[in-house]
C-alpha cells in the first residue's frame, strides 16, 4: 500500500519536472499529455485510497518513508499519514487539479509559457499532496511553503505585467506573515512536546493542556492557547482570513485556471485542513476556538459585503471565496471539523466550477473581465451558462444542491454551539447567507441576462474548456446529498479528528438528522432558504427590472461605498504602517546602523585603530642599534627588579 | 690589609678607570689603547687568583692578536675625530639605568651572603701546582670535542673575514665557474642560414 | 683574603660599563665592538672566580672557549665594519638608520 501513497505524490512531481525541464524540447501536446497523465494517475490512486479507507474502513496508515536526520531525538523525516481526512482531501485536490489541467489546454493555448504553466500546476499538486499526506510538522511546513511558492510563481505568471508582479509579491509577503506565526507555533509545539511527529504530539498534548508559559515576565499565558493561536495565524495567512486576507483579491491577476485551482479549491483550504488535522490540539483550548470563530464569522460577513460592489467577474468570485472560507473557519471554531471539511470539499467543486465558468466567459469575451460590459449571453454560451447557474445555486445553498448540505450543517452547528461569541457568529453567518445570495445572483444576472452591452456574437468555448465545467457540475449537485451522512455522522472522519465531549455540536445535529432527503426538505422551510430567496429577489429587482437603482443607491450612500470600494482601507493601513515604517526603519538602519556604525566605526574604525596603533609602535623601530640594545637592557632591568623584590 | 688585597684594589681601580675611558675616549686610538690596558689589568687580577694559564693566554692571544687587529682597523679607517654630540642629552638617563642595574646586580650578588658561605673557599695551591697541566689534562680528554669545534669556529672566522673584505683587482682575469655553468646553447650559439654563394669562376 | 663577592662585583661593574658603552655612544661603531669585548671580559671574570672558589677547572676551560669565540667574533665584526665603511664612508652610528620603520 505504501507504493500507492508514494505514487500519488510522485506522479505529479514527475509531470512537473519533465514538463518544466524538457518542455520546450518535447513540444506542447506532449507536455500537456505528460502533465495531465501525471495528475490523472494521482487521481485514480486517490480514488483507490478513498475506497480502501472510507468505504472499506481500513485503519489509518502512519509510517515513515524516509528519515532525513535525527537531531537530539527529534526525527526529521518524510512520512505519510493516511486516514479518512487525508483521503477526502487528496481526492478533492487531485480531481480539481485534473480538471484544471484539462481546462488549461484550452485556456492557455495562445500563451508562450504553456509548458511552464503545466509544470507549475503539477508542482503545486505535488506540494499540496505532500502537505495533506504529511505525518509530521516538518513535511507539513514543506508543503505549506511549497504551495506558497508556486502560488507566487503562478500569480506572477505573466511576469511582464506590473500589476501581476505586485500582486504576487503581496501574496507572498502576506503569506510570509502567516508563515511566521505558523513557524513560531511549530517551534512552540516542538518545545512543549519534544517532537514534531503528529502521533507523538497528539499523545503528549493532553498532558500539557494545563501548563502555562511566560513570554513577558510575570504574565502567564496558557501554552496550548498560544500554540493554537500561532498555528492559526498560519492558517489565517494561507486561508486568507481577516486581517491577512488582502492578497486574495489581488491574486486574480493570475490566469483563471490557477484562480480555480489554488485560490478556490486547494491552497486556501490548506489552513482549514491544518486546523482540522490539529483538532486534538485545538480542542484543548477554548480561547483559541473562540478566536477562530470570531475571525471566521467576521471574514464571512464583511468580505461578502465587498463582493456586492465588485465589477470584475473574477473579483466577485474571489470575495465569495473569502466569505466561504470564513464559513469554514467558523465551523472549525465551533469544533465541527467534519462540517468544515465537508464544506471545503463541496466548495472546492462549485467554486472551481464558477471560476472556470468565468474563465470560459473571459475567453469568449477575448479577455474582457468587466461585468458591466457583459450581459445577455446565455443564449450564445449555453453550456457555460447552465453550469454557471448550477454553481451559483450550489453556492448560495439552495436545498438539494451540495452547497446547501454543507452550509446548512455549519449553520446548525454554530447555532448549537455554546462557546463564547457563538451567537455573534450565528448572526453574522445568517446575514451572510443573504449577502452571498445577493452578490451571486447579481453576478449571474449581470453577466448572463439583462441587456447586452456586447456588439459581436460570442462563440461557446471549445470542448477542452467545457468538459471540465460539466464534470465539475455533477459533484456540485449530487455530492452533498450523497456524502453528508457517511462523512458527518457515521464513521465519517473517525479517529482523524478529535472532538471534546462538551464541544460536540455535530452530535446534537446527528440527533435530529434522519437522511439527506429529509434534511433537504427541512431546509426548504428554514430561515436560510428564505434569506436565499430574499437575496434572489433583491438581485432580480435591482439588476433586471430597475437597473438605474444601484447607481442611485451608490450615490446616496456614497461614504459607505467609498469605504467598501477601498476594501475597508486595509491596503492603505498596511501600506502606511508596515510598508512605510519598514522603509523608514530600513533607511535609518542603513544610514546610521550600517554605513555609520558598522562600516564607519567597526570596519573602518578598527582599521584606523590599527593604523594609529602601528604609528605609535613604529617609533620603536628607530633603525639604530643602540636603541634596540637599550630596549633589551630596560627589559633586563625590569626582570632584575622583579627578581629582587620578590625573593 | 694584606698585600694581596692591596694589589687587588689597585688593579681593580685601574681596571674600572680604563674601562670607563674606553667608552668615553674621544679619540678612537686612545679608546683601543685603554682597552689594552683593561686586558692587561685583568690578566694581573687573574694571576692573583692563580689562573695563570688564562692570564697569559689573555695577554698573548687577546691583546696580542685581537687588540692589534682593532688598532689596525682603527688606523686604517682614517676616522676623523668627531665632536661629541648627543652624548650629553642621553647621559642622564643612560647612566641612571646603568647605575640602577649595577646596584641591583650587587644586591643580588651580595644580598643573601650565599656567596660567602662555606662552599666557596679559596684554597691556595701548593708550589708544584701547574695550572696549565691541570687545564690540559681535562681539555684534551673530556672537552676535546668542543676544542675541535673551537678550531672550526676560528677557521670559519678566517674565511668569513677574508670573503667579506676581499676586493678583486679589476685587471686580473679569472674564471667565474658559476657563470660558465649557467650558459646554455641559446645564449651561445646562433644558427644563421646563408644562401650558398657561387665561387667567382 | 680576597672574597668571591669582590670578584663578582668587579664583573658586575665591568658588565654595566660595557652595557652603557653600547647605548651611550652615538658616534662610533668601534666603541660598540669594544664594549662587547668588555662584556665578554666581565663574564670571564665571573667564570674564573667561580671556578677557583669551587675548585673545579671546568670554568677555566670555558673561559678558554669564550676567548676563542670572542676572537673569532671580533674578527668578523671588524671585517663587516670595514666593508660598511667602504660602502658608507662613515662609521657614525646615527648614519645607519635605513631600517627605520
Amino acid at each position: 500500500m505504501q507504493n500507492v501513497y508514494l505514487w500519488i505524490v510522485l506522479a505529479p512531481l514527475c509531470g512537473a519536472v519533465i514538463t518544466g525541464l524538457f518542455g520546450p524540447k518535447i513540444g506542447r501536446s506532449r507536455s500537456h499529455l505528460v502533465a495531465i497523465s501525471g495528475v490523472a494517475i494521482s487521481f485514480l490512486l486517490s480514488l483507490v485510497v478513498v475506497y480502501q479507507h472510507i468505504l472499506n474502513g481500513a485503519a489509518p496508515y502512519d509510517s515513515t518513508v524516509y528519515t532525513w536526520m535525527t537531531i537530539e531525538g527529534i526525527c526529521l523525516k518524510i512520512g505519510f499519514l493516511v486516514d479518512n481526512l487525508t483521503a477526502v482531501m487528496i481526492c478533492t485536490v487531485t480531481f480539481i487539479s485534473l480538471m484544471v489541467h484539462i481546462y488549461t489546454v484550452g485556456y492557455m493555448q495562445d500563451d508562450d509559457g504553456y509548458q511552464r504553466f503545466f509544470s507549475y500546476i503539477s508542482l503545486f499538486t505535488f506540494a499540496m499532496l505532500m502537505l495533506v499526506m504529511a505525518n509530521n510538522f516538518l513535511q507539513l511546513f514543506f508543503g505549506w511553503e511549497g504551495v506558497g511558492l508556486v502560488s507566487y510563481l503562478l500569480i506572477g505568471f505573466w511576469y511582464k505585467r506590473e500589476s501581476a508582479i505586485y500582486a504576487s509579491f503581496k501574496a507572498f509577503l502576506v503569506n510570509r506573515v502567516g508563515d511566521f506565526g505558523f513557524l513560531l507555533g511549530i517551534a512552540a509545539v516542538l518545545m512543549a512536546c519534544n517532537s514534531i511527529d503528529y502521533a507523538e504530539v497528539f499523545i503528549a498534548a493532553p498532558m500539557i493542556a494545563r501548563s502555562t508559559i511566560q513570554i513577558i515576565p510575570g504574565v502567564d499565558w496558557s501554552l496550548m492557547t498560544l500554540i493554537c493561536i500561532l498555528l492559526f495565524i498560519g492558517a489565517m495567512g494561507k486561508s486568507a482570513q481577516v486581517p491577512l486576507h488582502v492578497w486574495l483579491p489581488d491574486s486574480m491577476e493570475g490566469p483563471t485556471p490557477i484562480s480555480a485551482l489554488i485560490h478556490a479549491a486547494t491552497m486556501v483550504t490548506a489552513g482549514i485542513f491544518m486546523v482540522a488535522r490539529m483538532s486534538p490540539l485545538f480542542e484543548l483550548s477554548e480561547t483559541a476556538l473562540s478566536f477562530i470563530l470570531v475571525i471566521g464569522s467576521v471574514t464571512a460577513l464583511f468580505m461578502g459585503f465587498l463582493g456586492i460592489i465588485q465589477n470584475d467577474i473574477k473579483r466577485v468570485i474571489a470575495y465569495s471565496t473569502l466569505s466561504q472560507l470564513g464559513y469554514m473557519t467558523a465551523a472549525l471554531g465551533v469544533s465541527a471539523y467534519p462540517a468544515a471539511i465537508f464544506h471545503l470539499m463541496t466548495h472546492a467543486f462549485f467554486k472551481a466550477l464558477l471560476f472556470l465558468g468565468a474563465g470560459s466567459v473571459i475567453i469568449a469575451m477575448h479577455h474582457e473581465q468587466d461585468i458591466r460590459k457583459m450581459g445577455g449571453i446565455w443564449k450564445q454560451m449555453p453550456i457555460t451558462w447552465f453550469t454557471f447557474l448550477i454553481g451559483t445555486l450550489s453556492l448560495v445553498g439552495v436545498p438539494g444542491f451540495s452547497g446547501f448540505y454543507s452550509k446548512d450543517s455549519i449553520l446548525e452547528a454554530v447555532y448549537a454551539s455554546h462557546i463564547s461569541s457563538a451567537s455573534f457568529a450565528y448572526f453574522s453567518m445568517i446575514l451572510g447567507v443573504f449577502v452571498t445570495s445577493f452578490y451571486s445572483f447579481r453576478l449571474y444576472f449581470t453577466v448572463f441576462h439583462g441587456e447586452t452591452h456586447i456588439q459581436e456574437h460570442l462563440h461557446e468555448t471549445p470542448l477542452v474548456v467545457t468538459i471540465p465545467l460539466i464534470l465539475l457540475s455533477i459533484p456540485s449537485v449530487v455530492i452533498g446529498a450523497i456524502t453528508i451522512e457517511p462523512l458527518l455522522f457515521d464513521t465519517g472522519f473517525g479517529s482523524s479528528v478529535f472532538v471534546a465531549p462538551d464541544h460536540n455540536v455535530l452530535g446534537h445535529l446527528e440527533l435530529v438528522f434522519h437522511n439527506s432527503i429529509s434534511f433537504g426538505l427541512h431546509g426548504l422551510i428554514g430561515l436560510p432558504f428564505f434569506l436565499v430567496l430574499a437575496g434572489f429577489g433583491a438581485a432580480f429587482y435591482l439588476y433586471l427590472i430597475k437597473q438605474e437603482l444601484p447607481e442611485l443607491i451608490k450615490q446616496r450612500f456614497y461614504k459607505i461605498y467609498n469605504v467598501m470600494d477601498h476594501k475597508y482601507f486595509f491596503d492603505e493601513i498596511y501600506q502606511l504602517f508596515f510598508v512605510h515604517c519598514g522603509q523608514k526603519l530600513g533607511t535609518v538602519l542603513w544610514k546610521f546602523g550600517d554605513a555609520g556604525l558598522i562600516d564607519g566605526l567597526l570596519v573602518n574604525g578598527s582599521a584606523q585603530l590599527v593604523v594609529w596603533f602601528a604609528s605609535m609602535v613604529r617609533r620603536l623601530q628607530s633603525g639604530y642599534l643602540y636603541t634596540y640594545a637599550f630596549a633589551m637592557i630596560i627589559g633586563l632591568l625590569i626582570f632584575l627588579t622583579w627578581f629582587i623584590t620578590t625573593h | 690589609m694584606g698585600f694581596e688585597k692591596y694589589m687587588f684594589y689597585l688593579f681593580s681601580c685601574t681596571l674600572i678607570f680604563s674601562a670607563v675611558r674606553v667608552i668615553t675616549a674621544r679619540n678612537s686610538v686612545h679608546a683601543v689603547l685603554f682597552l689594552v690596558l683593561t686586558f692587561f689589568t685583568s690578566a694581573a687580577l687573574w694571576l692573583l687568583i692563580e689562573a695563570e694559564f688564562l692570564a697569559i693566554t689573555m695577554v698573548l692571544v687577546y691583546v696580542g692578536a685581537v687588540m692589534v687587529l682593532f688598532l689596525f682597523v682603527v688606523m686604517m679607517l682614517d676616522i676623523n675625530v668627531i665632536t661629541r654630540g648627543g652624548l650629553i642629552k642621553y647621559l642622564p638617563v643612560g647612566s641612571a639605568v646603568a647605575t640602577v642595574i649595577v646596584i641591583e646586580m650587587m644586591l643580588v650578588v651580595t644580598g643573601s651572603g650565599y656567596f660567602n658561605s662555606a662552599k666557596y673557599r679559596f684554597i691556595p695551591h701548593t708550589t708544584d701546582y701547574s695550572n696549565a697541566e691541570e687545564l690540559g689534562s681535562i681539555l684534551y680528554t673530556f672537552y676535546v670535542y668542543p676544542f675541535e669545534i673551537a678550531s672550526i669556529i676560528l677557521l670559519v672566522a678566517i674565511i668569513a673575514a677574508i670573503s667579506l673584505t676581499l676586493r678583486r683587482r679589476l685587471d686580473t682575469k679569472s674564471q667565474n665557474l658559476n657563470q660558465q655553468i649557467q650558459f646554455s646553447k641559446s645564449n651561445r650559439v646562433q644558427l644563421i642560414k646563408l644562401a650558398a654563394e657561387r665561387e667567382p669562376s | 683574603m680576597i672574597a668571591l663577592t669582590d670578584y663578582l662585583m668587579l664583573g658586575v661593574i665591568l658588565f654595566c660599563i660595557g652595557m652603557a658603552g653600547i647605548f651611550l655612544n652615538r658616534k662610533n661603531v668601534i666603541t660598540m665592538l669594544m664594549s662587547i669585548e668588555l662584556i665578554l671580559l666581565s663574564v670571564n671574570f665571573n667564570f674564573i672566580a667561580f671556578s677557583r672558589f669551587l675548585n673545579d677547572s671546568v670554568g677555566q676551560v670555558f673561559v678558554f672557549f669564550i676567548l676563542t669565540v670572542a676572537a673569532a667574533e671580533s674578527a668578523i665584526g671588524l671585517a663587516i665594519l670595514v666593508v660598511l665603511f667602504r660602502q658608507r664612508r662613515t662609521i657614525n652610528v646615527t648614519d645607519f638608520n635605513t631600517l627605520k620603520g
